[in-house]
């Protein structure tokens, strides 16, 4: 079990390699896309938005959240997917990673660790630059950063199942479009879908893994978290249950 | 450079090693031996099943039947162990492109379980004998492929292993690569390294190799030492010529005195003899172009197109 998890650590460490000597061009967007979505959503859409909803506070506010969520789940989902299939089917490096000790459930584990790395750092990222937008600097602060772990867990766990499946690069633009776009258009960020959607189409939403991970971290955010067992279950489940597929299907591509 | 020397049990025990893909026999019941600081060759077409029973040794595919011994331990439920002490050089380049030279080295060594600074002084090592100490900070991508090869053979080495697995080190490289390569692989064996490799070139499994296992077709045909190998089943020379509009009487009664049939292929034809000089003083005698007309020593070429039917590139 040391030995796995050694492992598991050594994957993750050569992601970090890489990424120590890109993360300066990397995180500048990073800094960018928030302010570009707070200027343009939260106070520009925002000023039209009469705030006769469910929601009190300004429409601002009620986005933040969710928007630091589908940070966290675009960092984890360009990891898992494009990133993951270049390394194996161009770069052909875990090839040569599981012919040394390491195996394949160490380098599909370890790759969901890193992506989990990532999603807290986009996702920390939008939520320093909040601090700019409003949001104050407390203990409900940075109980968000370990949310972002668990979101980039359960999004980190749906690439790695999707990529260890799919034969051609291309069909990544249909998990993006067919499934992140609707997700993030319809999972409580913008409004609140319950108001909004017939209640058949406001259940399915519900379960959704960005519909959990908007409620876990508006709920942690706002100091008022209803559903904050479910949604940290559902997450965890969703993650594991996924990461045990991808590790599946990812030994039936590469031990044969 | 430190290889270690794994005493007297032999490294492989391999016994009745298959591996079928659905109808498809890759590896057909192979049974072999590695020794320890033998280097042994596996040498035979593409698709004779070189790779998969290279794999199958380096656990990463795991045989349908048969019995697989390493180091004394079993396949497959001792893989970690066993890829411990293993180094594998595969058939394609597969660096890590986003890394530089030495880090490449230094992941390895970390894969392999090595401290940070073990895995550093590693990394040196190898560089220096892969003679890249000054590409050391240079980005993979930028090296050329015989630079990317001797890396490649010298990632091989980072975990002091027991047995190098080597799949076709120089297929595809230019001739001074393939001679910087060979020279390379020749320091390891002087240095008592244990080395498997398989090739398709004959000059490279005569200069490297103690012994060989001729695969056709997932088998074993034959094995042994290339000289001894050639011995018990050729004549000593090949009598060899072009001749013009099928004018090969002079061959067909040379063939008729010795025991091997004349061999045809296009406008070539040759004849296996044991006394090079006389079959050759003999056809000039007859009014043959000594032009056209040549003896050489028999080859593991000649052996593998005796013993299979057909040639090694087919």
């Amino acid at each position: 079990m040391t030995g796995h998890l050694a492992s598991i650590g050594r994957v993750w460490l050569r992601n970090a390699w890489v990424y120590r000597d890109r993360w300066f061009y990397g995180l500048l967007p990073n800094f960018f896309e928030p302010v570009f979505y707070l200027l343009g959503l939260g106070l520009g859409v925002g000023y039209y938005v009469s705030t006769g909803g469910a929601f009190d506070g300004s429409y601002l506010s009620f986005i933040i959240p969710g928007l630091i969520a589908v940070s966290a789940m675009n960092g984890a989902s360009f990891e898992t997917t494009y990133n993951v299939f270049v390394k194996l089917h161009f770069g052909r490096i875990y090839d040569a990673t599981i012919a040394t000790p390491v195996g394949i459930e160490d380098v599909t584990i370890g790759e969901a660790l890193w992506a989990v790395t990532r999603a807290v750092i986009y996702g920390g990222v939008f939520l320093l630059v909040t601090l700019a937008f409003g949001t104050t600097l407390d203990a409900r602060f940075f109980a968000v950063i370990p949310a972002l772990a668990l979101v980039g867990f359960a999004f980190a766990a749906l690439g790695l199942a999707f990529t260890s499946v799919v034969p051609t690069i291309d069909l990544f633009s249909y998990y993006f479009t067919l499934f992140l776009t609707p997700s993030f258009l319809f999972s409580d960020v913008f409004f609140p879908v319950a108001e909004s959607f017939p209640p058949a189409l406001a259940t399915f939403a519900s379960y959704t893994p960005l519909y959990r991970s908007v409620q876990l971290v508006r709920g942690i955010m706002q100091g008022d978290a209803p559903t904050l067992f479910l949604d940290i279950a559902y997450l965890t489940l969703f993650g594991s249950i996924l990461l045990a597929f991808a590790v599946w299907r990812m030994r039936a591509r590469m031990v044969r | 450079m430190t290889v270690r020397s794994a005493g007297t049990r032999p490294v492989v025990e391999a016994r009745g090693l298959t591996k079928r893909y659905g109808s498809f026999t890759a590896v057909d019941g192979v049974s072999f031996d590695v020794q320890p600081g033998e280097v042994l060759g596996l040498l035979g077409p593409n698709g004779a099943g070189k790779s998969t029973t290279m794999r199958m040794l380096y656990q990463v595919t795991p045989p349908t039947s048969g019995e697989l011994t390493m180091f004394g331990m079993q396949s497959g439920r001792e893989a970690r162990s066993i890829k411990g002490k293993l180094g594998v050089v595969p058939q394609i380049d597969n660096l890590d492109e986003e890394l530089n030279v030495r880090d490449n080295l230094r992941l390895t060594a970390r894969f392999h379980g090595a401290s940070p600074s073990k895995a550093r002084e590693k990394a040196d090592e190898l560089l220096r004998f892969a003679e890249l100490e000054g590409k050391a900070k240079v980005e993979v991508r930028a090296l050329s492929g015989g630079m990317k090869r001797r890396l490649t053979l010298a990632r091989g080495l980072v975990a002091d292993p027991e047995l190098v697995i080597l799949d076709e080190p120089t297929t595809g490289l230019d001739p001074q690569v393939r001679i910087t390569l060979w020279n390379k692989m020749e320091e390891l064996k002087a240095g008592g390294a244990t080395l498997l490799m398989s090739t398709h070139y004959m000059d490279e499994a005569e200069r490297l190799c103690d012994r060989l296992l001729i695969m056709d077709q997932g088998r074993i045909v034959a094995e042994g030492t290339p000289r001894d190998l050639i011995r018990a089943s050729l004549p000593a020379f090949v009598l060899e010529s072009r001749v013009r509009d099928g004018a090969d009487a002079p061959f067909e009664k040379l063939a008729n005195g010795v025991e091997h049939h004349l061999v045809r292929s296009g406008e070539r034809v040759h004849v296996f003899v044991e006394d090079g000089a006389a079959a050759l003083a003999y056809v000039l005698g007859e009014g043959v172009d000594a032009n056209r007309t040549f003896v050489r020593p028999s080859s593991l070429e000649d052996l593998f197109l005796h013993l299979t039917g057909h040639g090694l590139r087919e």
